[in-house]
């Protein structure tokens, strides 16, 4: 409103003085709007985030000390405290879906990390048709998990799914992919790494191509052979970026869920129930939704921790680097 | 810079080269040539790689889109043909909207110097750890009884899930896309302050253009969690508003599966992904490495 009379009286333009407190106001004006203009920009972010994000964390805390069932509104839910934290640690079945869980991350992180890395350091050439492949290495964690747990499953069928045919055609006996639980567990892993280990490739290539060249060229002057280059130039010089890809591939190993579901749906028995799992089976099929919230704090504990400490770790290592670095340059001076 | 040196390799390195890529192909390729068999061919004791191409599971699968009725459908099933209207929704709505909001929360932090780039990373990297599973509980609870306005709640509806998508993909939205930012040089749009643009102008007419990679690369991930996902969506949606991998869980079962008509809807699932990583590999190679190896 106010703006618009000011307007009015531009076009009049009457005295030098007026014109003057007018130049003096509009300053004014687009300093504050210059000042407000990043709330502007961050506004709708961060209320997206608090509505759907931290307030839904904060409420999943809240809900761990009820006792609630989807049918309740959460006012009419008993407050019982820290009981279903306490009954969840006598839980036998929820204990073994948290080694489960751990065991997965632990296997499929290390086997994909070892796996991928030493493609990385063998496929690192130069030639033609790369980024072709590269493309078709991505495709597996693209598709919807869905669809590879659709895959896979029909590929561990124990009649005409492709594995148990091809030991049949080669005379061996059918194995039991899925029926199996140390099988099922070893069948899930597989259809894991087959998805992600591109992941890890895909980001070791990345680094060993942005190592300093004259590092390498050095260390082939003096005569290191292929091993020494790897192990004494190669990993140490990749390590910041092979952390902190661990780290994202094992935040994202505690996400997995689609794949098993649709594999194995935890079984046989517990064998293969991760926790993701557990809680969304006792929030839907037990609908106890204060032990399925209990149990996601824990499960967002867990990887709170494991987050910090490689987060850490890696702060460590970035430093004493830096402090190695600066050394050697002390020394050419 | 000068064109790449191809060297010549031994035999046993196209060797491993090539088993690799049949090994990443091959599974995606047995499902799409099951989704032309008929379940006789699928559960046939003799696979065959000869076999006649037919196109009844995809006419099963779309039967209520078809501009005809395939004779060999005696009941059609809807299903399949809204979930793929409604996964289409809701995927390109929260895709447009994660961008937008992204785009700008990236701006302000990078040019105004919000967070500094370390805290940024931290706090990225904490959002980005909660898995689907946690939020389950809470966005079931909240979106059913809280999120009301009168007696509609959010549940169910496109915006209640556009809402959780557009929430779970903006940290890393904002991560990806402040470090292109970062790297546009703040001169550009000085000269176009000089010039007499607003801040708003400056970021849709100066900024913007010069960070399209970036914002190819968050959009197609975007774009594959929301396109993805099954948790949430199979948690909040209802039999109108479900979405392609919500029918898929729901038509597998224990035994009797119609293997067919499933690897039909899973290959229709994954088309589109599979279209995004062959025209823009490079985009997707440079959003995931951006966490990693730039950060």
């Amino acid at each position: 409103m106010e703006l618009t009379s000011h307007t009015r009286n531009d076009t009049g333009g009457r005295t030098p003085g007026c014109l003057a407190a007018r130049q003096a106001r509009s300053r004014k004006y687009s300093e504050i709007a210059q000042r407000l203009t990043p709330y502007f920009f961050l506004a709708p972010a961060v209320v997206i985030l608090a509505v759907a994000l931290l307030y839904p964390v904060g409420y999943m805390i809240y809900a761990s000390f009820l006792d609630w069932n989807p049918s309740q509104r959460i006012e009419e839910a008993d407050w019982v405290g820290l009981r279903n934290y306490i009954s969840l640690l006598g839980d036998e079945s929820f204990i073994e879906s948290f080694f489960v869980t751990l065991k997965f991350a632990a296997l499929v992180v290390g086997f994909e990390m070892i796996v991928g890395v030493g493609l990385a350091l063998l496929l690192d050439r130069n030639v033609r048709g790369m980024s072709l492949q590269r493309t078709i290495f991505i495709l597996p964690m693209m598709i919807a998990p869905i669809v590879v747990g659709l895959i896979w499953r029909y590929m561990y069928h124990p009649t005409v799914g492709s594995f148990n045919r091809t030991l049949k055609s080669w005379g061996l006996d059918a194995v039991p992919w899925l029926s199996d639980s140390d099988w099922a567990f070893a069948s899930v892993i597989i259809a894991d790494m087959w998805q992600w280990t591109p992941f890890i490739f895909i980001l070791a290539l990345a680094a060993l191509q942005s190592l300093p060249q004259s590092a390498l060229e050095a260390a082939r002057i003096d005569g290191a052979n292929d091993w020494q280059q790897i192990l004494y130039i190669k990993l140490p010089l990749m390590m910041p970026v092979l952390v902190v890809t661990c780290l994202l591939r094992l935040i994202d190993a505690f996400k997995v869920l689609e794949v098993i579901l649709v594999l194995t749906n935890g079984g046989p028995g517990l064998s293969t129930e991760i926790l993701s799992l557990r809680i969304a089976r006792t929030a839907s099929e037990f609908r106890e939704l204060g032990v399925a919230a209990a149990m996601s704090n824990y499960l967002l504990v867990l990887l709170f921790v494991i987050t910090l400490a490689m987060f850490l770790y890696n702060k460590v290592a970035e430093s004493r680097q830096a402090r190695i670095r600066a050394a050697a340059e002390e020394e050419f001076k | 810079m000068s064109a790449p040196v191809h060297e010549r390799q031994n035999p046993a390195f196209y060797a491993l080269m090539t088993a690799l890529i049949v090994m990443s192909l091959g599974p995606i390729v047995l499902m799409l040539s099951n989704s032309f068999k008929l379940n006789v061919d699928i559960m046939s004791d003799t696979s065959s790689l000869l076999f006649l191409p037919t196109l009844k599971n995809y006419e099963t699968v779309l039967c209520n889109t078809l501009w005809y009725t395939p004779k060999h459908v005696e009941y059609c099933n809807p299903t399949f043909g809204w979930a793929l209207g409604n996964s289409l929704i809701i995927a390109i709505i929260s895709t447009a909207i994660t961008l937008v909001t992204g785009c700008m929360a990236a701006y302000a932090i990078v040019r105004f110097r919000f967070l500094g780039r370390g805290s940024l990373s931290m706090t990225t990297l904490l959002m980005r750890m909660v898995p689907p599973a946690v939020l389950l509980v809470p966005v079931f609870g909240i979106w059913t009884f809280n999120y009301c306005w009168g007696d509609e709640c959010l549940d169910g509806t496109y915006t209640g899930i556009i809402l959780v998508y557009v929430a779970m993909n903006l940290p890393f939205v904002i991560w990806i896309l402040q470090s292109f930012i970062v790297q546009v040089p703040i001169q550009l749009e000085e000269a176009a302050r000089m010039d007499g643009a607003n801040p708003f102008q400056v970021f849709y007419l100066v900024l913007l253009p010069v960070i399209k990679p970036g914002l190819a690369a968050a959009s197609i991930f975007t774009f594959r969690i929301a396109w993805n996902e099954f948790l949430l969506a199979d948690a909040l949606l209802d039999r109108k508003t479900r979405t392609v991998p919500v029918t898929i869980v729901n038509s597998l079962t224990e035994h009797d599966i119609d293997w067919g008509v499933i690897m039909a809807t899973g290959t229709l699932l994954a088309i589109p992904p599979i279209i995004f990583t062959f025209v823009a590999s490079k985009q997707i190679i440079i959003g995931m490495t951006a966490g990693a190896v730039k950060g």
